[in-house]
């Protein structure tokens, strides 16, 4: 081995504890990018591996009904590959064990010999064989510990039918399984259920006909012409429109999911690789201005200054390296992890985790990139030190008098406080970097922060503010609003209000958006538009007011009318003006006065469903008493919604930002162990002389403490800030059409952040006591080698 | 008592360097001509200040002139190009520096190698260290050597590479007297039994009774310049 090489493995022993920092911070981000990516990759192979075969359909379309010839002629419409002419339905389920909550199903048909595009997994049992059997969903299956042999009644079009249980399932274009118009999954109280085309077709009187129809469309095809072409054959039959993927609503979410993922791949590891990149650039940049000497020596020897410069990147890339190693095994398992936690949460049934080396090597590499660039400084000038320089000894700094002292305030500094204020004012740069790298802690424990807070306000916003019923009814259709005065009627209901949604297609010039218009009571106190800001956003008596998301997607603004298709009933043609809009969190809303939506359809006093507020006492009482009136399709409890949303975040936001807090934690710690062993480092020889002058171990620690904590003062305010920024990024990126995450962080986030890398500071500077207390005044006054 | 006229090895034709310090600029050397020859043990003596120190970087290719001329056999080494006066360190010269510049992190024997392992014929890193009398310190780290014995390991890394010049900075200004001549045995020896031209530079005038010839230097000229005829042992110094 050459001696130089020699001296890189004896130095980054003797430099082990700071390397050992910045290896694991390297390996933070290294682990959080690995993680990252290698989820999200896995999530998007599992989705296209599960959407291959059978291909998940392309091209959906609902109808009221239509003969089944007439998928004959959709499967004539040019670029269009295969076409399933389906029955689906809305459902009561009933089970024997006596339950409260009444539960929604959405009815699904499976013609003889399963479908052909959307073949299901079964998870349990055994596929259809005949009438009176039903295979059911497994999320449902487990929420209730259904399996084969179990039995329940459904209540389809108000026909009771008891049915057998011989198998679960799950299909690609259920992924997540929801309610229409609800946002969560609730499995307790939503069913997917499937079963044979011929029963179905029966109970919902349709036979030889047809309510829903899936495409499979030929490599090259136009979609929007096949879009237009469906909407042409369909519209005689009562069609709302035709969608593709992007508007499917299971597709969407697991998109959306997917997205947010690859968002956070890039934000979080890039933080962790900047301040990462900070650390490297201090230590190297102290590393060598102490062995300026021993730089000069060897090129005096004769080394080219390109080898010694070498040298020095050789230590940052065996750390940096280092780092990688570890960063990328955790990555992995973290990705593994993570990939496991959504895979069962979204119920697929394959997970193509491949755990790329490839990612693994681009992250290394980008690693050593972020180390090497944090070095760049050093080690530039390592490659520009005059040889001459070994036979300098260091020249003392240019002290001078700091800008607190020049405004004359240094009466307020005692003699340490100006050693401190002169030392940062001196080596301005390299306390700026100190400041920083302080300072992206606190930004990332803020942004680790972010998502718990914005969730919070997110549901406080949707399920607190604007949501105050108990329970949502769906009625089977519009019916006379006489049903509310019945709702009114039951024991333990406090208060009603009625509400009218039409299915309508909104087009402001080119663009559009399926979206239901909801008409809802000007005075309601159920149902309100609450801003993110918390501001609500009062209906006027005439005009729409949209989501501020949806005014974005049509590219519209108030004041300006908006062209209604209504996909029901006489299907007329309304415009509509945008009275306002509002800067809602979730979903997207068309809401409009009842009376002013009754006024434009021509017909009044009618609801689809209503909103009841019930005596908490008696709630369970009056949601089977709901249930089981004549005409309510669905009742859901906001309860039970609260309840299954926070399984959801538990589940999976939480274990993802609890990973970023610790790994966020231990940037905090390496941080402030690094800045504060180099402000030893700079200061060692300068304290040992004032401890052999005459100043007591706690006078000198002072000035050391006294750096570090000037360096903090700095860095909270500048992380707090940068912090805000981060989420404010990560806050615009993650924006869909189903979530809006509003860019907030509780006061309590910032303070917690703060205090964490506060801490950290704190307890290094008491670390520091003890080097003081164990410095060798001899030696480190010795010479300088 | 020589055959004239002698080549000489070295020969500097008014050399000046000035030293830019912000707005002013400081000259450390002002027009220097100076010859050295094969073989000769030379001291240049002077004050802190009277650029002694510059000569001999620029003796050394550690530094260029601001003008002048300087060579070295067939070597120019006032033109600054950094890749062929790096060549000429590797190659020809040996450097010795008041504070010893050892690598802390190795040994002795690693601290010699380092320039052993750019040099074209070197000697072996142990035989260095035998010339210099540390034939049983060979595996101690530099904090376990006293500072003769360090300045010593440095004074093998300079001759390791059997150097045709020997270029010394103030080598015992860091050390008491006793611990000096010992230092500056070596570099007699070496001088004697190697031939190797060595320069040493030091404030301390006793040094210079050893030397085969004198350079007083004042205010970045040469003030005096004198052959010593009788040229004492270091042993018989004393200061």
């Amino acid at each position: 081995m050459k001696a130089l090489d020699r001296k890189l493995l004896r130095d980054l022993w003797h430099l082990r504890a700071q390397a050992l920092a910045i290896a694991l911070l390297i390996g933070c981000a290294v682990a959080a990018l690995v993680g990252s990516v290698t989820t999200w990759q896995a999530l998007q192979r599992t989705q296209a591996r599960y959407y291959e075969s059978p291909p998940l359909p392309h091209v959906f379309a609902e109808v009221q009904r239509a003969p089944r010839e007439v998928a004959d002629r959709l499967a004539e419409l040019p670029g269009v590959a295969e076409v399933e002419a389906r029955l689906g339905s809305a459902g009561t389920v009933e089970l024997e064990r006596g339950v409260t909550a009444p539960i929604t199903a959405r009815l699904m048909s499976q013609p003889p010999g399963g479908s052909r595009l959307s073949r299901l997994h079964l998870r349990a049992g055994r596929t259809l064989a005949g009438p009176g059997e039903v295979l059911v969903g497994e999320g449902f299956a487990e929420a209730w510990g259904l399996g084969p042999g179990d039995r329940l009644a459904v209540v389809v079009n108000g026909r009771r039918e008891r049915l057998r249980v011989v198998g679960v399932a799950l299909s690609p274009e259920v992924i997540y399984a929801i309610r229409p118009g609800d946002l969560f999954p609730d499995d307790r109280h939503f069913a997917l259920l499937w079963v044979e085309e011929a029963a179905l077709a029966a109970a919902l009187d349709l036979v030889g006909a047809f309510d829903e129809v899936a495409l499979v469309l030929g490599p090259g095809a136009d979609e929007a012409a096949v879009l237009a072409g469906v909407d042409r054959v369909l519209a005689p039959y009562g069609c709302a429109g035709a969608y593709g993927r992007d508007r499917h609503v299971s597709h969407r979410f697991l998109t959306d999911e997917i997205g947010q993922l690859r968002s956070m791949a890039a934000v979080v590891p890039t933080l962790f690789m900047g301040v990462a990149a900070f650390l490297v650039s201090l230590v190297v940049s102290r590393l060598v201005a102490t062995e300026r000497s021993q730089i000069g020596m060897l090129k005096a020897l004769g080394w080219p200054s390109g080898a010694v410069a070498g040298h020095y990147a050789e230590l940052v890339g065996l750390i940096a390296l280092l780092g990688a190693a570890l960063g990328g095994a955790g990555g992995l398992a973290m990705g593994q992890a993570l990939a496991r936690t959504y895979a069962r949460y979204y119920r697929l049934p394959l997970l193509a985790f491949e755990g790329d080396w490839a990612v693994v090597g681009l992250s290394a590499a980008l690693a050593l990139a972020a180390a090497l660039a944090g070095a760049a400084g050093a080690l530039r000038r390592v490659q520009r030190l005059p040889p001459a320089e070994a036979m300098r000894p260091e020249a003392p700094l240019d002290y001078r008098p700091s800008l607190l002292e020049r405004l004359g305030l240094a009466a307020l500094l005692s003699q340490p406080g100006r050693m401190v204020v002169r030392g940062l004012g001196r080596r301005p740069v390299r306390a700026a970097l100190g400041t920083l790298g302080l300072a992206l802690a606190v930004a990332i424990m803020v942004v680790a922060a972010f998502m718990n807070d914005a969730i919070d306000l997110m549901l406080w916003r949707q399920l607190g503010e604007a949501q105050r019923q108990d329970l949502s009814v769906t009625f089977t259709g519009a019916i006379s609003e006489d049903a509310v005065g019945e709702l009114r009627a039951l024991p333990g209901v406090r208060a009603v209000e009625g509400q009218r949604v039409v299915a309508a297609v909104l087009r402001h010039g080119h663009r559009s958006s399926r979206t239901p218009l909801v008409g809802l009571s000007p005075d309601g106190d159920l149902s309100r538009l609450v801003a993110q800001d918390g501001t609500v956003v009062t209906l006027p008596p005439a005009g729409l007011v949209l989501s501020r998301q949806l005014a974005t997607t049509l590219g519209i603004t108030p004041g300006e009318r908006l062209r209604v298709e209504v996909a029901e009933r006489r299907r007329p043609v309304l415009s509509v003006p945008v009275a306002a809009l509002v800067d809602d969190l979730v979903g997207v809303t068309a809401a409009l006065s009842r009376g002013d939506l009754e006024a434009r359809l021509g017909e009044p006093g009618l609801v689809t469903g209503a909103l009841v507020a019930v005596d908490p006492a008696r709630a369970a009482e009056v949601e089977v008493a709901v249930a089981r009136l004549p005409k309510v399709l669905a009742v859901t409890s906001r309860p039970a919604t609260v309840k299954a949303l926070h399984g959801l975040l538990d589940e999976l936001l939480m274990t993802y930002m609890a990973v970023i807090a610790v790994l966020a934690s231990g940037i905090a710690m390496g941080v402030a162990y690094n800045t504060g062993r180099i402000a030893w480092a700079e200061r060692e020889r300068e304290l040992a002389t004032l401890r052999v002058i005459g100043l007591t171990r706690g006078e000198a620690w002072r000035i050391l403490a006294g750096e570090l904590l000037a360096l903090m003062a700095g860095a909270v305010p500048l992380g707090l800030l940068l912090g805000a920024g981060f989420v404010a990024y990560l806050a615009a990126a993650a924006a869909t059409d189903l979530f809006r995450i509003p860019a907030v962080v509780a006061p309590r986030s910032y303070a917690i952040a703060a205090l964490v890398v506060s801490a950290a500071v704190a307890v290094v500077a008491l670390v520091a006591r003890r080097w003081v207390a164990r410095m060798d005044l001899v030696a480190s006054l010795a010479a300088r080698e | 008592m020589e055959t004239a006229p002698r080549t000489p090895v070295f020969e500097a034709r008014g050399i000046t360097k000035t030293y830019r310090m912000g707005e002013v600029s400081v000259p450390a050397l002002r027009g220097v001509d100076v010859a050295f020859y094969e073989g000769e043990l030379v001291v240049l003596l002077g004050p802190s200040g009277s650029g002694k120190s510059t000569l001999l970087n620029v003796l050394g290719g550690l530094d260029v002139p601001t003008a002048g001329s300087v060579r070295w056999r067939d070597h120019d080494l006032a033109r600054p190009d950094e890749r062929e006066l790096t060549r000429y360190r590797r190659d020809h010269v040996g450097f010795v520096f008041q504070h010893y510049n050892l690598v802390p992190s190795l040994t002795a024997r690693e601290n010699v190698a380092l320039a052993a392992e750019i040099a074209r014929e070197p000697m072996a890193p142990e035989e260095a260290l035998g010339l210099v009398g540390l034939s049983a310190r060979l595996d101690h780290f530099p904090s376990q050597l006293s500072g003769g014995e360090q300045q010593r390991v440095a004074i093998a890394r300079a001759v390791v590479k059997r150097p045709e010049v020997l270029l010394c900075d103030e080598p015992t200004g860091a050390l008491d007297a006793a611990t000096g001549r010992l230092v500056l045995e070596v570099l007699s020896r070496v001088n004697r039994e190697l031939g190797t031209t060595t320069v040493i530079i030091t404030h301390n005038a006793t040094i210079a009774e050893m030397a085969d010839r004198v350079l007083s230097l004042r205010d970045g000229v040469v003030v005096e310049e004198r052959t010593n005829t009788a040229k004492r042992t270091p042993a018989e110094l004393s200061w």
